[in-house]
């Protein structure tokens, strides 16, 4: 098939941005998303031009570099996909595909689609952890854990950390990332010493990276790949008002500062 | 070079118990006294710099990522092995250790090996801890599968995505640290080069991804936990940006490469499907847990899966290897598929596969209880292949996924560079020529949590060290030889791209010295790897700048890298003139086709050592003793 492309290209985060149009030909339907854009580079390249940044890595849909707006979408049209899970099937001969980096102001642009997320390593670093030294474990079952509460944490422990919900949020929110990490750790009786000062921390953290807050708009959940679903987000309110209430206030000492 | 192993004396089960209360200690108030550099933020890396940190060292960890929760351990599906014998069905330190030097074809070195079984109870542990969420049982305890030629149950898992929970375990631990500021981050940094001060290495040398400016970091002792190099043959499992820069430039200042033709082509992957495919999928090796591998009987036969009655099917795993059928170790498996499908008995449309077939373990069990145990991989492989493997038979064919070579390493995971420690997949030490499954995940956070942190503190006691400040000479002349190289690189302006010359080079390597070496191959991969290196350097074509954000830049310098790495690969299957594990020499089989070792000669991890550019490595060996596990050739009959 071919297919005409939009790309957003910019040259630095201080740059102005804007799209450019480029013919991608002889696409086949089996070529993943990423794929495409390798051969379009690959012709840039060959024709003196410079490629198309764009960041992927593990192109299994699991390490969460890739993430892209493909025609207004996070990660493009089909649900629960990464962009480099997403193959050209889903496409069809003569379409018209405008590329975004994901637009935040907590995610500024670096270069064309690739935009800075280490605000999330910083949420995480606030207090998204079992403050637990190596070495200090009791025996693996030692507390049984209910199966339903293991799947529970699971399910938002699946998080690839990628920004799609950022990027669908139309408040540039951050909350559905940050509650998944507060409900996977509080599903958990580990995550328990901790739970109301981790909550605490991370939305002060999370606050100050410049994302904004949820009102409950569910697009984030709409985007992510990975279906974490926005019940994480109403488990973080609830304990975000425990904690706001004084609850596990007993624990600020020996977390100190979310460490 | 001097390869000294350093294995405590004692029995086995004793050594590491010695060895611990043997080794120095550091004062605790002069931990922070200590820098210590860790190269890399996969499980290794990621646990050794958290727990580097919270014993009180100032450490600084290098990604080239933009955050340390994306290596690729975060890839790893399957599982994690550990001798727990929670499922009581027979398991042991002892077994695990007995199975891991037997799987490995008996080319690791019993005592680490040991070490490393003994280890996995305590992983487990760590990660429960940490809130790693296990697949659990209805009762509350963990959940064990089977797994890749084990026939115990000890394979810890959380779904299909065990990689990613143990390494979000790691990568906020290492959050902690850097919030207790014991640890710096410099995330998007790409380490280039080894610093060496009077014979020890000091230091590093680091690319800003973004600024594309190159400095020089100093410290007391640098830790490499940079992965394998499976990406050499341009299309594997790997993620895009694995690659060997940082163990072939350590290699080039003095540390010793052993093994580096051990490479594990992985049974279970998606076929290619095009000359643009730009990686290759791996799927669990978990699923020959339930599907059955087949090729039609007649080669050519072009039927649907379903229309090929049972009669004209081969059941190839199964037939041939009637107690371990479909479960065979990887290295294995992996050969089979291939002498099947050169026999013109593959399937899919470019006849490169073979099936992997759930339809008699959905009629035994119900498609829910299927969906439960692999949903997300028949998901995965529905998005990429199109086809519906509730309905027709996944097709899979081997590809590169693992390398069990690597930086040599002694007994305390250094190499023979003082100083410089390497942890992981990056080192050579526990999977001989052959990796098990689940294996990786639990040599990679032994290494991490539970070896580097004691064996480090150890050499830094004992090791006096000359004042090196941050801009020493030593690191300053590293730092020119890098801005030349990536100058000369940008100055080509060639006609072809990188990826042009990365996969020829894979195709060559894939050829020559993929599932089945052969002398010629070789002799022939060692003309034509030196000319594709030549063209490289006269017609590659690197678009941009140095000073900014260039991809095409990083994998050009990786590229290059590979270029030179692949002829000692070359050259390490030549010399190891017989077969073994994941090494198959099409000279060295038994008549019906097993790999067939030459214990007499090659009983030894080859470990070989820059001479200077245009003169050959020269080849050393480290003798291996099987003391407790008896050599034996491996029978899966």
């Amino acid at each position: 098939m071919n297919l005409t492309l939009h790309v957003w290209r910019q040259t630095g985060a201080a740059a102005a941005g804007r799209f450019e149009r480029y013919d991608a030909r002889d696409v086949s339907e089996h070529m993943s998303f990423l794929e495409m854009l390798d051969v379009v580079n690959g012709r840039l390249i060959e024709e003196g031009k410079d490629p198309i940044a764009f960041e992927h890595d593990c192109r299994e849909g699991i390490c969460g570099s890739c993430g892209m707006v493909i025609n207004g979408r996070p990660h493009g049209p089909v649900p629960r996909v990464t962009a480099c899970q997403l193959h050209m099937r889903s496409f069809t001969d003569g379409d018209q595909i405008w590329i975004e980096p994901w637009r935040a102001r907590g995610f500024p642009v670096l270069k064309d689609l690739v935009v800075d997320r280490s605000a999330f390593d910083r949420v995480i670093e606030a207090g998204g952890y079992v403050s637990i030294r190596t070495g200090a474990a009791p025996d693996a079952n030692a507390v049984p854990i209910p199966k339903r509460d293991a799947e529970r944490a699971m399910d938002a422990a699946a998080c690839i950390g990628c920004g799609a919900c950022v990027a669908a949020c139309p408040n540039g929110s951050a909350m559905l990332f940050t509650a998944a990490k507060v409900a996977h750790l509080g599903a958990l009786p580990q995550g328990q010493p901790e739970r109301y000062s981790r909550v605490r921390y991370m939305l002060a953290q999370h606050d100050d990276e410049g994302f904004g807050s949820c009102t409950n708009h569910g697009n984030c959940e709409a985007a992510c790949p990975k279906g974490i679903s926005i019940d994480c987000i109403a488990q973080l309110n609830r304990d975000a008002i425990r904690a706001a209430l004084g609850k596990g206030t007993e624990y600020a000492g020996a977390a100190g500062g979310g460490a | 070079m001097e390869l000294r192993a350093k294995v405590p004396s004692g029995p086995i089960q004793e050594k590491w118990d010695k060895h611990r209360f043997e080794m120095k200690l550091v004062n605790p108030a002069n931990k922070r006294k200590y820098e210590i550099i860790v190269v890399g933020t996969g499980l290794a890396g990621a646990s050794a710099a958290a727990t580097l940190g919270e014993l009180g060292y100032r450490v600084k960890v290098f990604t080239y990522h933009d955050s340390s929760r994306r290596a690729h351990s975060i890839a790893a599906q399957g599982g994690i092995n550990a001798a727990k014998n929670y499922q009581n069905d027979g398991d042991s330190v002892f077994r695990l250790f007995y199975d891991t030097v037997k799987g490995g074809d008996f080319r690791a070195r019993e005592a680490n090996v040991y070490r490393l079984a003994q280890i996995s109870l305590d992983i487990i542990d760590q990660c429960v801890a940490q809130g790693v969420p296990f697949a659990r049982e209805y009762g509350g305890l963990l959940a064990n599968r089977s797994f890749g030629g084990a026939q115990v149950s000890r394979t810890f898992y959380a779904r299909g995505q065990t990689g990613q929970q143990l390494l979000l375990g790691a990568y906020q631990a290492l959050a902690r640290q850097v919030a207790e500021g014991t640890v710096t981050l410099y995330p998007r940094t790409e380490m280039l080069d080894v610093i060496v001060v009077e014979g020890q290495a000091r230091g590093i040398v680091v690319r800003n991804l973004v600024t594309g400016a190159i400095s020089a970091h100093m410290a007391h002792a640098v830790a490499l936990g940079t992965g394998g190099y499976s990406n050499a043959f341009f299309l594997s499992t790997n993620a895009k940006a694995c690659n060997a820069t940082a163990i072939w430039r350590a290699y080039r200042r003095g540390a010793g490469l052993a093994n580096p033709c051990f490479t594990q082509i992985h049974p279970t992957c998606i076929p290619q499907a095009g000359d643009y495919q730009s990686k290759l999928t791996l799927m669990s090796e978990s699923l020959r847990n339930d599907g059955r591998i087949w090729v039609p009987a007649r080669a050519g036969d072009a039927r649907r899966p379903n229309d090929i009655p049972e009669g004209e099917r081969d059941y190839y795993l199964e037939r041939i290897y009637p107690s371990f059928g479909n479960l065979t170790p990887r290295d294995v498996a992996s050969r089979r598929a291939k002498e099947l499908v050169d026999k013109g008995q593959g399937v899919g449309p470019e006849r490169n596969g073979v099936y992997l077939d759930f339809r008699d373990a959905i009629q035994r069990l119900g498609q829910q209880t299927i969906a439960e145990r692999y949903g997300n991989l028949f998901d995965m492989y529905l998005q990429i292949t199109g086809e519906n493997p509730y309905e027709v038979p996944m097709r899979i064919y081997p590809a590169p996924h693992y390398t069990m070579g690597g930086l040599w390493v002694d007994y305390n995971l250094m190499s023979t560079l003082p100083g410089l420690f390497v942890i992981g997949e990056a080192n050579f030490s526990d999977h001989g020529a052959n990796r098990l499954g689940a294996s990786a995940l639990m040599q990679g956070l032994a290494d991490g949590y539970f070896i580097l942190p004691y064996t480090i503190g150890d050499y830094l006691a004992q090791t006096k060290f000359a004042a090196v400040p941050e801009d020493h000479v030593a690191g300053r002349s590293a730092v020119a030889e890098a801005e030349a190289r990536t100058t000369r690189l940008l100055g080509i302006n060639g006609t072809r791209t990188v990826d042009a010359f990365h996969r020829q080079l894979g195709r060559l390597l894939w050829e020559y010295c993929g599932m089945e070496r052969t002398a010629d191959g070789l002799n022939q991969a060692l003309r034509e790897i030196p000319r594709l290196r030549d063209a490289f350097w006269a017609d590659v074509r690197v678009p941009g700048a140095g000073q900014d954000l260039n991809q095409e830049l990083e994998k050009a310098g990786r590229v290059a890298d590979f270029l030179e790495f692949a002829e000692v690969m070359c050259l390490d299957a030549l010399r190891r003139d017989e077969s073994c594990g994941g090494h198959f020499r099409k000279e060295h089989q038994t008549p019906d086709g097993e790999a067939r070792r030459d214990d007499e000669q090659f009983a030894h991890a080859a470990v070989w050592e820059y001479t200077g550019d245009g003169t050959p490595p020269k080849r050393h060996v480290e003798p291996l003793t099987f003391e407790y596990v008896h050599l034996a050739q491996r029978s899966y009959k």
